[in-house]
């Protein structure tokens, strides 16, 4: 165990106590996310029986979802784990706390951005179509499962804010860059889910 | 304006507004209740500053992120909460003995009540804490660990643990608890049907010690990968950590899906969505597979460890090896997957075709291989060793026989066609007892007297302990072998009425078996006022007290704040009986050095005030109230993040001065003969082996 070196961290290359705890505690943080996709999975399995058996009546997949409003969405949040991604290489190579935070900062506005467009697309919904979640089981199933993963991403930006204020006042300390790896591995698996959600609920809702 | 901070509570929620008003004896039961748990809390607070315990509490107890201690604190919590549940049983037992004569104790609506609130405490605040607290207690101990992984987190699941206990407790006061049951079936608990807070005080319940129970998975689960002391391979665990590994397991798979049944729940009956509600596409359906998912899982999380103590009760009171180690792990495992592969069979009767279930039928009987291979471990364990009638082995030989009964019904009821005579009859509720009262609740009870002495330095005292198992023993049996019969003659669970007079014996019977568990529960409170008392008899300071084979018996009792003064070696799957056998376990070490722990926090009690809070003002709908909560939560969480001075450091020269004090205390100690082991002459330590 003592030769583990935390990929994707530059806590320091002698010190392999900091890398031994610092495996444990991302290790943790795997294992929490694994919990969290058993909660999506179940979503899932819950929207594949809805979204056949819960129409009653209402608008089908087919009448409400937009193809190229989800493409947009899928690309800002695509491109959003793109810039964490550099922002990852800034932290494992650059001591440059400028472009880390420029690249945070990128991520925070496309994942804003992400947001927004999903917002939107729901008011689209809600207005052209009537397709509020009480209308039928498979609205309510639709708008729990994107309704959960946009307060996922809600509450990922919220960390980043909580991280800029971090990095302000500790700087680029060992704690700070923890977090960091943290925050990326949920970030990137959040889009990780929301690739699950646009291939599943909206191609297929859309394929004739 | 005030709607938006209290909802809908008002005083005539008050329990005993509600006698007042009309005083029957329904409410009467119901006001005196509510008295008990008022006088209650009324004369903890009184003790708590007339012994002026205030500062104690909360600076060696509630602020502690020492897992020991949190476990002792799990397993009060969950006496506390047995205390209540065993109560309404008895109740509810007296009341079916005597509702056929005239109407009975209580009114329809309050059994349903009861019979709900017992099993949801039952479940999930009188065995999940227990299984936590013990696994909490030992567990790291027997690795070789100064503490978990993740110790704040810890106590942050204790605490939202202990504020669905608060949630629930509250419910006895403030308005009902849901009438539908601990498993909350829509369309029955939706809005329609049952309007008030009652099933909403079950839903924030449930999703407070959920989420408790999903960290507490991750957390042992990481501490048992990565806190094992050099040596400590995983074949090398004691038994009950495998057991640990795989609840944890289960945990963090199986409470998402019982996270995400309230919650739709909680959307169908609030904000008009349709995942179970009939029309507009809804379907009772999911709540069933939703809920099952969670539900067989919890299960094993409920016998998983039970197993795991019993494996360690049956090698140490036989002075002997656990037999078939590496058939026991496989099956252990073997339970853990396929505990994901049988939910179905909950609900058979509930329009499948037959082959679907047959399917889970058979998946259900498969759980009967590796279990019945358990249960050879332990006799062939017993075989041809010394094995010694402590109050742990009564129980556990207690457990073989029984567990072995329910098993075989079990087999039964996984029938599908034998399941559409009894499906939520009588005799299913004579099963899940005899499951979870043997099997899980009486080897909680053996674990606390086994690892007693552990926890607090003093055996419990034994003839006490035997008096709880001669109540308790023959109490299960009588209380639900004429279920089994009940169940034949089509007797239905949760009826609050039974008119057939043939059913009339068998109800006494049930009554007087319940009022004998009562009694054993009132036997162990006795038990551990007298072993209070007697505690220098009976003190065990060299840690040993019953010639233990695991490393939890290496240091003093109580255990070092630090666990262990070194790193402990490990060579065997019995590590301390390896060390006495090579003279090594009380031997001086050359150096020592500065232990680093996590200081006390007062963050985890603000989490678990603030979270339940936030789940009663759920349930009033005081929407106000509960977002400030909840943001307080949340504030809270952020605010701790930036307090970096989170560890504190004990000198080597402290950890020293310890060490060598329990070490004067061995010296002073005799060695005891086992037979011996129950006199005061036992300090705790063993004599060697021939």
């Amino acid at each position: 165990m003592s030769d583990v070196r935390h990929p994707g961290l530059n806590l320091g290359t002698t010190d392999s106590p900091v890398h031994d705890a610092a495996e444990e505690t991302v290790f943790g943080f795997w294992v929490l996310m694994m919990s969290d996709l058993a909660l999506f999975a179940v979503l899932f399995a819950t929207y594949a029986a809805m979204s056949v058996h819960g129409i009653a009546g209402g608008p089908a997949p087919v009448e409400i979802f937009d193809l190229k409003s989800t493409l947009w969405q899928t690309l800002a949040l695509l491109a959003s784990s793109f810039t964490f991604g550099m922002a990852a290489l800034a932290l494992k190579y650059d001591d440059d706390r400028r472009a880390l935070s420029l690249w945070l900062g990128a991520t925070f506005v496309l994942g804003a951005l992400f947001l927004g467009l999903e917002a939107r697309d729901w008011a689209r919904m809600v207005t052209e179509h009537g397709a509020t979640p009480q209308v039928s089981g498979f609205l309510s199933i639709f708008y729990l499962l994107t309704g959960t993963h946009f307060v996922h991403v809600a509450a990922g930006l919220l960390w980043m804010l909580v991280m800029a204020a971090q990095l302000a006042i500790f700087g680029l300390d060992g704690a700070v860059k923890l977090r960091l790896m943290r925050l990326a591995i949920y970030w990137h698996l959040l889009d990780v889910v929301w690739v699950a959600i646009f291939s599943f609920v909206f191609l297929s809702g859309l394929a004739p | 304006m005030i709607g938006l901070f209290l909802g809908t509570l008002r005083w005539d929620d008050v329990t005993f507004v509600e006698f007042w008003r009309t005083p029957d004896l329904n409410n009467a039961i119901a006001a005196a209740a509510a008295g008990l748990l008022v006088l209650g809390v009324v004369a903890t607070l009184i003790l708590l500053t007339v012994r002026g315990w205030w500062r104690p509490l909360w600076r060696d107890w509630l602020t502690s992120l020492d897992h020991k201690k949190i476990g002792i604190m799990y397993v009060a919590l969950a006496l506390v909460m047995f205390a209540r549940a065993v109560a309404e049983a008895n109740v509810m037992r007296a009341h079916q003995a005597t509702a056929a004569l005239d109407a009975g104790l209580v009114a329809p609506d309050h059994f349903a009540e009861l019979f709900s609130t017992h099993g949801t405490i039952m479940i999930f605040l009188v065995a999940m804490p227990l299984l936590t607290g013990i696994m909490n207690f030992v567990m790291p101990l027997q690795i070789g660990a100064r503490d978990v992984s993740f110790p704040l987190l810890n106590a942050i699941s204790l605490m939202l643990t202990a504020a669905a206990a608060g949630l629930v407790m509250v419910s006895l006061v403030l308005g009902h608890f849901s009438t539908g049951g601990w498993s909350g079936y829509p369309p029955y608990t939706g809005a329609d049907i049952s309007p008030g807070e009652g099933p909403d005080y079950w839903i924030w319940a449930l999703t407070l010690s959920s989420i408790g129970s999903t960290l507490t998975g991750m957390n042992f689960a990481v501490t048992l990968y990565k806190r094992r002391v050099q040596g400590m391979h995983l074949f090398r665990m004691p038994l009950f950590c495998w057991t640990v590994l795989c609840t944890s397991i289960l945990m963090i798979f199986a409470m998402a899906p019982l996270t995400l049944a309230t919650l739709m729940l909680w959307l169908d009956r609030h904000a008009g969505f349709h995942f179970f509600t009939v029309g507009s596409g809804g379907d009772m359906m999911n709540f069933a597979n939703l809920f099952w998912l969670f539900g067989h899982p919890e299960v094993y999380i409920l016998i998983l460890p039970a197993f795991g103590v019993w494996s360690e009760v049956f090698s140490t009171f036989s002075g002997k090896r656990l037999f078939g180690y590496l058939s026991l792990v496989y099956a252990t495992m073997a339970i853990a997957v396929l505990s994901f592969t049988v939910w179905l069979h909950h609900f058979f009767t509930m329009g499948q075709s037959a082959n679907v279930n047959a399917a889970f039928g058979i998946a259900t009987m498969l759980i009967g291989v590796p279990t019945g291979v358990k249960v050879y471990d332990w006799l062939l364990t017993m075989m041809f060793g010394r094995v010694r009638l402590r109050v742990p082995m009564l129980f556990a030989n207690y457990f073989l026989v029984t567990f072995l009964l329910g098993g075989v019904t079990g087999v039964l009821l996984a029938n599908p066609t034998v399941d559409y005579g009894v499906h939520n009859s009588l005799f299913l509720v004579a099963h899940f007892h005899n499951m979870l009262i043997p099997g899980t609740l009486f080897a909680m009870l053996a674990a606390i007297h086994l690892w007693f002495p552990k926890a607090f330095g003093f055996r419990l005292h034994e003839g006490w302990g035997r008096a709880v198992f001669w109540l308790m023993a023959p109490g299960f049996l009588l209380a639900f072998m004429p279920l089994y019969a009940m169940g034949m003659m089509g007797g239905m669970r949760r009826t609050a009425y039974f008119s057939d007079p043939l059913f009339r014996p068998w109800l006494w019977a049930a009554e007087a078996g319940a009022v004998l568990i009562l009694a054993g529960f009132a036997a162990l409170v006795v038990q551990i006022v007298v072993s209070v008392r007697r505690r220098d008899a009976l003190a065990v300071p060299a840690g040993d007290p019953w010639d233990g084979r695991s490393l939890e018996w290496l240091g003093p009792a109580p255990a070092f704040e630090f666990n262990f003064a070194g790193e402990p070696k490990v060579e065997d799957v019995d590590a301390f009986t390896a060390l006495k056998a090579q003279g090594e376990a009380y031997r001086r070490q050359e150096t020592y050095e500065d232990i680093e722990m996590p200081r006390n926090s007062a963050v985890p009690v603000v989490i678990g005030a603030l979270a339940g809070l936030a789940a009663f003002a759920m349930v009033w709908q005081a929407w106000a109230t509960a977002a400030l909560a909840f943001a307080g939560v949340w504030a809270v969480v952020i605010g701790r993040s930036f307090v970096r001075d989170t560890e504190r450091t004990i000198p080597a020269a402290e950890v020293e001065a310890a060490h060598r004090a329990w070490l004067a205390d061995v010296a002073a100690a005799t060695p005891v003969h086992r037979r011996d082991e129950l006199t005061p002459e036992n300090r705790g330590l063993a004599e060697e082996p021939l």
